[in-house]
């Protein structure tokens, strides 16, 4: 293998498994060291600037980061990060003075459709730099889905006009109550760019028998969750059967819990294991005795004189085809009707664009969806971007997030003059933590802890209030302890071929087997002779220059503690602990262009 | 020093022996040697011979003197038995101890200043009586812990830190070990583990007295241009007459070198070590030859490695004194003391 390139910003950004994942990028082991050092503040600040919604989406995110936190493969469970990101919301002092100032305007006109994570992210992204940044949305207030979707015991309204709060504080025009009928009317308005972030407005239908005649019992889970965010809807039936397996589903059970609902059930169609819903979300609706079946496939909706009185099922079972596709086919059991007063379907949501004429100069493919650059965000009209669910179908706030902050970039090089094909590289910083013999500037010395969970309010009660938020935040103590579990992945293993004299110190000490001094292969052949079996293709392998005998060092990245021992045992300082902070470059940064060509 | 403790956890995919145990499970606590020490690389190498053998750490006892090297056991098998003896004292409490209890696996740990000088003596009558023991010098030229004074085994000529020239003639260990009848002798290098780790596992399945010198450069006093101790030193003038696989039991490795250049050597145990030779003409069971050979390639600035001399059939101190399969120290009074009557019987045959 050639020489690993450490330069290169992607080397050491990938081993940070959670901010890679990350689609805003945020630089999460910082975050957190910030959180154990009490500096909650600061840590508020690094997810402000990163992700926008800190206190939303510590309540919400879908976390892609905790599936790829390398805790998660040295022992059972990942860092808590999303609840640590609420940590940090929940204890951060007045924050306000931090905020960018509204700054004088700079003449440009954008428009922002929806007011959505996607299109606030774009204004917070904007606005500073002098933009006139107007938001229109149906909803007389901020937040689009974020206020309309979620339940409010999982995310109170105040957190939402803390945070929609901020941005709208930045001098961003907020036009609530003011629904985007006309694309090409809104055009005529000359705007100098016009943003999409309208979301995935539309749950989809589920067309079998009785469906009309039942019709007042059966609702569509995100406008039955729209209606009870808003007021308008504050009972349901005693029995109710919830139709899908996605988080949607899963907080249409919960709302109707807390609606009068006494037996609620989920009914999914594939098996419990493959429901698009997060497990921590199952977890939480299990907790509130709510079953869910699994292999049911609905295919009438029962009724007598016009009422709702049950659901039929078929069973079906999972077949794998040869190539791996799974088919559900009937198990030939017998249908089973499940009785119930109301049915709540949310079984997916989609896209839907009324209100965009043919002839705006935006195009759209064989499946109703705008031509969208998945890197700029220009749809084929220059002057019009989309991001979030309007973009690439329904996915989640921190997608929105990163969507909005690409889109933002776009627009202010297309109204600067420039490229906007050519995207800037992140900005990076990298250190050495070393204060002094074996001390580091950073906590190497590794928690045995186990995930601490967070604490819930008591059942009884929570079902009892749709307001009271069920989970309560870690406390002080639980946030250090849980921070303290961080391996602080960006502190990186910088290794320098000169001063290395192969002494082995590095590969005996270390308590992972990461480090081999080996001949230097082929990448395949070498995985092969590393000290400890490397079934991670995906985690890169380290390697160096050639040493003095011949051998290279390779070190596999995947279950490395970033303990620094390493570093401790090199007695050359062939070895050393330099923290890595990678910045995503938004709006308005003055980092120098440079085309990048990898993620 | 390192002031953390090393994390429990472990890579998820590590293999485990016999026992059901990982590598890590033979570790002890961690070191304080200075970093890069050479010792600690012999560490590594004794944890990672006791892992392959599947050696149940309770059937170990490591015994040492004093000085660096001797700190080592602390470092590894930490459920082991250990005694941490007056310096240079090592051979005669091993030696003791196996009288005691023929039945676990002894391990002794010294240094140069520890075998060659103070214990000089201890060390050559525990080799001359075959004490069935693996015997680590893990020599590095100098006093580490008094701040790197010539030790006996440092190299006539050889350069200080501080650029004094040894006037002194070097003791061989290994020259010493063969003369004095050791039953396996071999020499290595701390910085080149594929051939000191079956040398170690070799050594603990050979019954008699096997003893290993280990060439450990000193990191903060003897790892300077002008040292014959030195990680660079060392690697010029390694000269190794083979290197070796232990094959344990019944799990064969795929022995594929060209004919003629494996020799299969049976042990006491079983095991059965395949010597790759690399010095065609050197010959592992000629205890002459072998002393004839390393004054040879010394005079020469050579350091031969290897496997140097193997008695197959060697026996050890417990078969010389006609002692009872049983350990001493489980016999019970009635069998050591067998009464008046058995002692009148004894005095008899000798009037």
């Amino acid at each position: 293998m050639k020489p690993t390139d450490i330069a290169a910003p992607d080397y050491f950004h990938k081993v940070v498994d959670c901010q890679w994942a990350c689609p805003a990028h945020t630089p999460v082991p910082e975050y957190i060291r910030l959180i154990a050092q009490g500096r909650y503040s600061d840590a508020y600040m690094i997810n402000w600037k990163s992700n926008v919604f800190p206190g939303i989406l510590g309540r919400t995110c879908d976390r892609p980061c905790e599936p790829a936190c390398r805790r998660g493969r040295v022992e059972e469970n990942p860092v808590a990060i999303c609840r640590l990101k609420r940590v940090a919301a929940d204890f951060k002092d007045d924050i306000k003075q931090r905020l960018p100032r509204p700054s004088p305007k700079n003449g440009k006109r954008v428009a922002l459709v929806g007011g959505g994570p996607a299109s606030l992210t774009v204004a917070r992204d904007l606005a500073p730099l002098g933009y006139h940044c107007t938001v229109f949305d149906g909803d007389p207030e901020a937040g689009g889905m974020m206020r309309s979707q979620i339940p409010k015991f999982r995310l109170p309204n105040s957190v939402i006009d803390e945070e929609t709060g901020y941005i709208l504080g930045l001098g961003v025009d907020f036009k609530g109550g003011h629904r985007i009928e006309s694309m090409k009317s809104l055009l005529a308005e000359k705007y100098d760019a016009i943003f999409v972030g309208s979301g995935a407005p539309r749950g989809r239908e589920l067309d079998i028998p009785g469906r009309k005649e039942a019709a007042a019992n059966i609702h569509i889970g995100i406008e039955w969750l729209a209606n009870v965010s808003f007021g308008h809807v504050d009972k349901i039936g005693k029995r109710v059967i919830v139709l899908g397996g996605g988080n949607t589903a899963m907080d249409c059970c919960r709302t109707a819990r807390r609606l009068g609902g006494e037996k609620v059930t989920v009914v999914v169609r594939s098996g419990f294991e493959e429901m698009k819903a997060s497990p921590w979300e199952k977890e939480d609706a299990l907790h509130e005795d709510i079953p869910i079946l699994n292999y049911m496939v609905p295919v009438a909706f029962k009724h007598v004189a016009g009422k709702l009185i049950g659901v039929t099922f078929q069973k079906v079972k999972a077949e794998y085809d040869a190539k791996g596709r799974r088919n559900l086919v009937p198990s030939g059991e017998p249908d089973e009707t499940i009785v119930c007063d109301d049915v709540l379907v949310a079984v997916g949501q989609e896209n839907a664009f009324p209100w965009i004429e043919q002839d705006c100069g935006i195009e759209f493919d064989k499946w109703h969806m705008p031509m969208v650059d998945p890197k700029t965000f220009a749809s084929t009209n220059p002057k019009v971007f989309f991001g979030g669910d309007a973009a690439f179908g329904p996915k989640n706030i921190i997608w929105a997030v990163a969507h909005g902050h690409d889109a933002a970039l776009s627009i202010h090089k297309m109204l600067s003059g420039e490229d906007i094909t050519e995207r800037p590289l992140p900005e990076v910083q990298i250190s050495s933590q070393k204060m002094g013999i074996h001390e580091w500037s950073y906590d190497n010395d590794i928690s045995n802890d186990k995930r601490f969970k967070v604490p819930h309010r008591d059942k009884v009660i929570a079902l009892k209030d749709i307001r009271a938020e069920v989970e309560l935040g870690y406390d002080v103590k639980l946030a250090l302890g849980e921070a303290e579990r961080c391996l602080n992945c960006d502190v990186q293993t910088v290794f320098s071929t000169s001063l290395c004299i192969e002494c082995d110190a590095c590969a005996d000490i270390c308590p992972m087997d990461c480090i081999t001094f080996t001949d230097n292969g082929e990448e395949s052949d070498l995985r092969q002779r590393l000290k400890a079996p490397s079934p991670r293709p995906d985690q890169d392998l380290y390697v160096s220059s050639d040493l003095k005998t011949g051998r290279v060092m390779v070190k596999d990245e995947d279950v490395c503690l970033h303990c620094g021992l390493c570093a401790e045992r090199c007695p050359t300082g062939a070895w050393d602990m330099q923290k890595y902070f990678i910045d995503m470059t938004h709006a308005g940064s003055t980092c120098p262009t440079k085309s990048r060509s990898a993620a | 020093m390192t002031y953390i403790a090393k994390p429990k956890f472990h890579h998820p995919g590590l293999k485990k022996n016999e026992l059901g145990y990982t590598h890590r499970d033979y570790e002890g606590k961690i070191s304080t040697l200075c970093a890069g020490c050479g010792h600690d690389s012999i560490t590594a190498s004794i944890i990672e011979a006791c892992y392959e053998l599947s050696i149940e750490p309770h059937r170990v006892a490591k015994i040492s003197g004093i000085g660096c090297s001797s700190k080592t056991p602390d470092y590894f098998l930490g459920n082991s038995h250990g005694f941490n003896s007056v310096h240079g004292r090592m051979p005669s409490v091993l030696t003791g101890a196996n009288l005691a209890n023929r039945d676990l696996i002894y391990l002794g740990v010294s240094g140069d200043g520890d075998s060659a000088s103070i214990g000089f003596g201890q060390f050559a009558h525990s080799i001359r009586r075959g004490v069935n023991m693996t015997y680590i010098v893990e020599n590095n030229g100098v006093y580490g812990l008094t701040k790197g004074q010539f030790s006996a085994t440092a190299d006539r000529g050889s350069k200080s830190k501080k650029g004094v020239t040894n006037t002194d003639n070097a003791i061989d260990l290994v020259a010493i070990a063969l003369q004095l009848g050791a039953t396996f002798v071999a020499r290595s290098f701390s910085g080149d583990k594929s051939q000191l780790v079956p040398l170690i596992a070799a050594a603990i399945g050979h019954k008699g007295a096997s003893f290993i010198d280990v060439i450990s450069p000193c990191i903060a006093f003897n790892n300077h241009a002008g040292s014959t101790k030195s990680f660079d030193y060392v690697r010029e003038h390694n000269d190794a007459v083979n290197r070796l696989d232990v094959l344990v039991g019944r799990d064969p490795i795929a022995v594929d070198y060209a004919p003629g250049t494996v020799q299969l050597v049976e042990q006491h145990d079983g095991s059965k070590i395949a010597l790759r030779k690399i010095d065609a003409d050197y010959d592992p069971h000629d205890r002459l030859g072998a002393q004839t050979f390393l004054a040879k390639h010394a005079a020469k600035g050579q350091i031969v490695t290897g496997l140097l001399y193997v008695d197959p059939d060697a026996e050890d101190l417990h078969e010389h004194l006609n002692t009872v399969e049983t350990p001493l120290n489980t016999l019970e009074a009635d069998t050591l003391c067998p009464g008046s009557a058995v002692l009148d019987k004894i005095n008899a045959s000798l009037r």
